[in-house]
């Protein structure tokens, strides 16, 4: 059994049948082909497939692709604009906020997620919105320093 | 512009396509009439396997294929064991890539379904009919080595894969008899989960027609890769290539090429079309290899003023149910040869005994044998402090190898490079406030807190190495490294290298070493890895090894360019070449800086070939082949600071610092971001991380709900520092720095709390160090006075 579904993706409109079961990630990467959002764990912990639906971040394990039917959903493809990166991408490109990268497209979403909540938050309070996105290999400090810069700059992280 | 841009910090050349989405990661890569594998593992620690029925999954939709171990019999051979640690009786049990009648850990495979989507593969899975005999399992080393454990492999005697001893200096039993002072200590080294974010993935795709195979590998080494896949799946080398794409995260989990990848590649062959698999985070846990794990009974004899006359230790480290590729060096060589630490020890013996046991295979996890090695040292030396209640920066003082330029020799045959351990320890104690740290925890002890201060003065073994010690020692391998410069007509540069970087940053800091050499931008160099067809051979990227011998290739290299670039220059201002001059880009005449080719002029020169000197070849390229003369051996000196709840048992981390020398910094943004990475690591061994499995052999930690790895939250802002030591031996002075950050900090964050809970009688807790065991021994103390 096959259920249509349309959502709109980084400001593109997007009509597929698929099983009901799968999941929202696996639209997005299997069967829309935007790889860019990870897949780092089957336990809804890692968040490294963290998208916005509708504005708001979601791990996108954690939704099926039926229930995203209607939304509109941004990804890591989608968050630079025609006037180049996003403040985000540009904060972890200056303060070292990425090794592998691996974690890093969701750890942007999430970060965004954070600012939207909290324009100016403090370290401890950075560190306490990351909670839900592991990333291995930079002991977070750097990240915890690009999302305080990309909260800082003058167009602020949460456009 | 210039050779400033040699040890400056800037971006990352490859974040622009990390940060926007646009990287391509094994998973992210699609092939037409591509099929999906997925492995049926066995969910025993241990078991017979009686029989197989896998008629309904082959009948499954859209499954093409479902084999079993009796269908790769002959075809694919074992797993390879590729590191035969000589001297130690070392035994090596059969791999199968699928087993064939024992199943010998959880996440041992057992079949695999080749299906047209990921999903029908994982739905046929469950359809498929296994009947198992259970058998007795055994999960702990020292366990394993006792009479009357069950036996995993039938031809090897008491589970014990190999007993390695290293003895060096005076007489041990000597030492101990006549020492003033003997402190004692057992420690569990608990095995861990590296937990790389990527998942561990292949994608194989053979051509019938030309038998050519292409393998996507999440690896760290491809090139080794494309040597053991040929000997095991019999593609021979030139027809074999391996390219590692975007990695993400390896920390010693990508260097073993895995039974999955060998059954990936067996599937393709025998389909004639692409097949792909890519583990689950599940599977990740049961399958991909895990560290540590050591049984640690250790003892260290001293004067009664506190010098160490020796150390003696026997480990019991597990090394799963085979052997990985590089396991037996790990817990040996790795490890054993670096027991002397930053001291002068004149006696020392260890034994290590490598035990099978019927849990996942253990290999290298970042450090690799040396945080294991750090952490005996350096509890041995608190312990030794806390004896004679000297301060435990005294008695490092007192121990300290001198400062030393140019080659120290320790007792277990090493050869340091150079090091100033005295200095990194006095400008930490600078650094952190020492005396007024430990004057706060005199006022907090009276106040009835528990603040605690942690040191950790390590050096570790990096940038192997000579291939010469690896023959000796049994590595199935060079370990050299390779690189090839190539300059184009408008003066852009192609560096192709051997190693493998996933997430290090070498495509940055080895433009900037083309910089630094030769004067270009680094924005005009681009560095290619990964790709077994366009880069030269070379070993990989382990062991804090790609710039320490890599980045000394590539610098030999760049230096090649210039003398010939030197050449041609005379050549066009007809000039003699010993009267020439380079500086930043630039090559002129003695005296005539103003009359100057720069290399982009001689490039194009070089590539047009229309005016070149008699006898010089067209082209401006060189390659090099660079087998380093010795290991190099970054130190340090890191200090935590911890609070410790006595009511609940839980444990704040306040502070750390911390003081590396990895030589001069090529990059110092990307070096601290690894000196960042590496210390959290440690810190989650010490205080949260732990692969548990019950007494069954079922893994309790098989999820990233129950495995705690470090989160943003629960960490201080990390303080780092420097000193800067060259390495003597060195193109460019530089030593390693990626794994030197976890080689300190779990005795750091350990001996911080272990001080923290001196009043309250706790001298020893089993790691991590969560709040249940700090409570319980607290508790246990009590009782005990």
């Amino acid at each position: 059994m096959h259920v249509p579904v349309s959502i709109t993706i980084n400001g593109r409109q997007y009509s597929r049948d698929v099983e009901p079961r799968l999941l929202l990630v696996h639209l997005i990467r299997d069967v829309l082909g935007l790889t860019g959002t990870k897949v780092g764990c089957d336990t809804s912990q890692c968040g490294s497939c963290t998208v916005l639906i509708d504005g708001v971040a979601a791990k996108s394990c954690t939704c099926l692709a039926v229930q995203a039917d209607g939304t509109s959903v941004t990804t890591i493809e989608g968050m630079a604009g025609d006037e180049g990166l996003h403040p985000l991408q540009e904060s972890f490109w200056n303060k070292h906020g990425l090794q592998c990268g691996y974690c890093t497209p969701g750890m942007i979403m999430a970060s965004h997620e954070l600012l939207r909540c909290n324009p100016d938050p403090s370290d401890e309070e950075i560190r306490h919105g990351l909670e839900g996105n592991f990333c291995r290999c930079t002991g977070y400090q750097n990240i915890v320093r690009a999302v305080r810069d990309a909260a800082g700059s003058a167009t602020g992280g949460a456009q | 512009m210039s050779a400033s841009t040699f040890g400056s910090g800037i971006r990352r050349r490859e974040d622009p396509r990390l940060i926007t989405g646009t990287a391509t990661y094994t998973d992210d890569i699609v092939l037409p009439g591509m099929l999906h594998a997925a492995m049926l593992r066995s969910p025993f620690a241990h078991a017979r396997i009686t029989s197989i029925d896998t008629s309904a999954a082959a009948e499954a939709p859209g499954v093409v294929a479902v084999y079993t171990g009796a269908d790769t019999e002959g075809e694919i051979g074992p797993a390879p064991c590729a590191w035969l640690l000589p001297d130690s009786g070392l035994s090596i049990a059969d791999y199968h890539c699928i087993a064939k009648d024992t199943a010998r850990y959880v996440g041992d495979i057992v079949a695999v379904v080749v299906a047209e989507s990921p999903h029908q593969a994982y739905d046929a899975l469950d359809l498929i009919d296994v009947d198992y005999d259970m058998l007795d399992a055994i999960v702990e080393p020292k366990e394993s080595a006792a009479e009357g454990a069950p036996q995993l492999h039938a031809e090897i005697e008491g589970n014990q894969a190999f007993h390695w001893t290293v003895t060096g200096g005076g007489d041990i039993g000597e030492a101990f008899e006549s020492a003033a002072v003997v402190v004692k200590e057992t420690i569990v080294q608990q095995r861990l989960i590296p937990n790389a974010m990527e998942p561990r993935a292949a994608l194989a795709s053979y051509t019938q027609a030309t038998g050519e195979l292409t393998l996507w590998n999440t690896t760290q080494n491809p090139h080794i890769v494309r040597f053991l896949m040929s000997l095991v799946v019999g593609i021979p080398e030139d027809r074999l290539r391996v390219i590692a794409p975007e990695v993400g995260g390896g920390f010693g989990s990508k260097i073993a090429v895995y039974p999955a990848d060998f059954i990936t590649v067996f599937c393709s062959k025998k389909l004639g079309v692409p097949v792909k698999w890519v583990e689950t985070r599940s599977e990740n846990y049961q399958a991909t290899t895990h560290g540590r794990d050591h049984v640690q009974e250790i003892e260290l004899a001293a004067t009664s003023d506190g010098k160490i006359v020796g150390l003696r230790a026997t480990v019991w480290a597990g090394m799963g149910a085979y052997l990985s590729t590089a396991a037996p060096g790990i817990p040996t060589i790795l490890h054993g040869l670096m027991l002397s630490g930053v001291y002068d020890i004149p006696a020392i013996h260890e034994d290590v005994y490598g035990l099978y046991t019927n849990t996942t295979p253990v290999e290298a996890y970042r450090g690799a044998g040396r945080p294991e090695a750090t952490f005996m040292v350096e509890r041995l030396v608190d312990l030794l402090a806390a004896k004679l209640d000297i301060d435990p920066a005294e008695v490092r003082r007192r121990n300290f190898i001198p400062k030393f330029d140019n080659g120290h020799d320790v007792v277990t045959g090493l050869t340091y490079d150079s090091g100033d351990y005295d200095g990194a320890l006095t400008k930490l104690l600078d650094k952190a406030g020492y005396d007024q740290l430990r004057e706060e925890q005199v006022e907090a002890r009276k106040q009835g807190r528990y603040i605690g201060l942690g040191l950790s003065t390590y050096v570790e073994i990096c940038g192997l190495g000579p291939s010469q010690v690896a023959g000796a020692i049994g590595f199935q391998g060079g370990l050299w490294e390779s690189a090839i410069v190539r300059f184009h007509p408008s003066g852009k540069v192609n560096v192709m290298i051997g190693a493998s970087p996933h997430g290090q940053g070498e495509e940055t800091t080895f433009a900037q070493i083309i910089a630094g050499e030769l004067g270009v931008s680094p924005d005009d160099v681009k560095v290619i890895h990964g790709d077994t067809d366009n880069t030269p051979m070379g070993w990989g990227t382990y062991g804090s090894r790609t710039t320490a011998v890599g980045g000394a290739a590539l610098a030999l290299a760049a230096r090649k360019i210039r003398d010939k670039a030197k050449v041609i220059a005379a050549h066009l201002l007809e000039a003699a070449v010993e009267d020439m001059e380079y500086e930043d880009g630039k090559f002129f005449v003695k005296g005539s800086p103003d009359s100057s080719k720069t290399i982009q002029d001689i490039a194009l020169m070089a590539n047009v070939a229309w005016n070149m000197p008699e006898g010089v070849e067209a082209g401006l390229e060189a390659t090099t082949f660079y087998d380093p003369p010795n290991f190099v051996f970054p130190y340090g000196a890191h200090l935590a600071r911890v609070e410790v709840d006595a009511e609940t048992g839980s444990v704040t981390l306040q502070r750390y610092v911390a003081v590396d020398d990895c030589g001069p910094q090529i990059n110092p943004v990307i070096v601290e971001g690894q000196v960042h990475g590496g210390i959290v690591q440690g810190i989650g061994q010490a205080l949260w991380e732990e692969g548990v499995y019950d007494e069954d052999g079922q893994l309790l930690t098989g999820t990233m709900l129950d495995y705690a790895i470090p989160r943003a939250d629960g960490l201080p802002d990390i303080e780092v520092h420097s000193t800067v030591t060259p390495s003597p031996h060195h193109p460019l002075g530089v030593k390693g720095i990626g794994e030197a950050g976890t080689i300190a900090s779990t005795a750091a964050v350990y001996n911080a709390v272990i001080d923290a809970l001196q009043p309250l009688g706790v001298s020893s807790v089993r790691m991590p160090l969560t709040p249940e065991r700090v409570w319980r021994s607290i508790q246990a103390a009590q009782e005990d006075n």
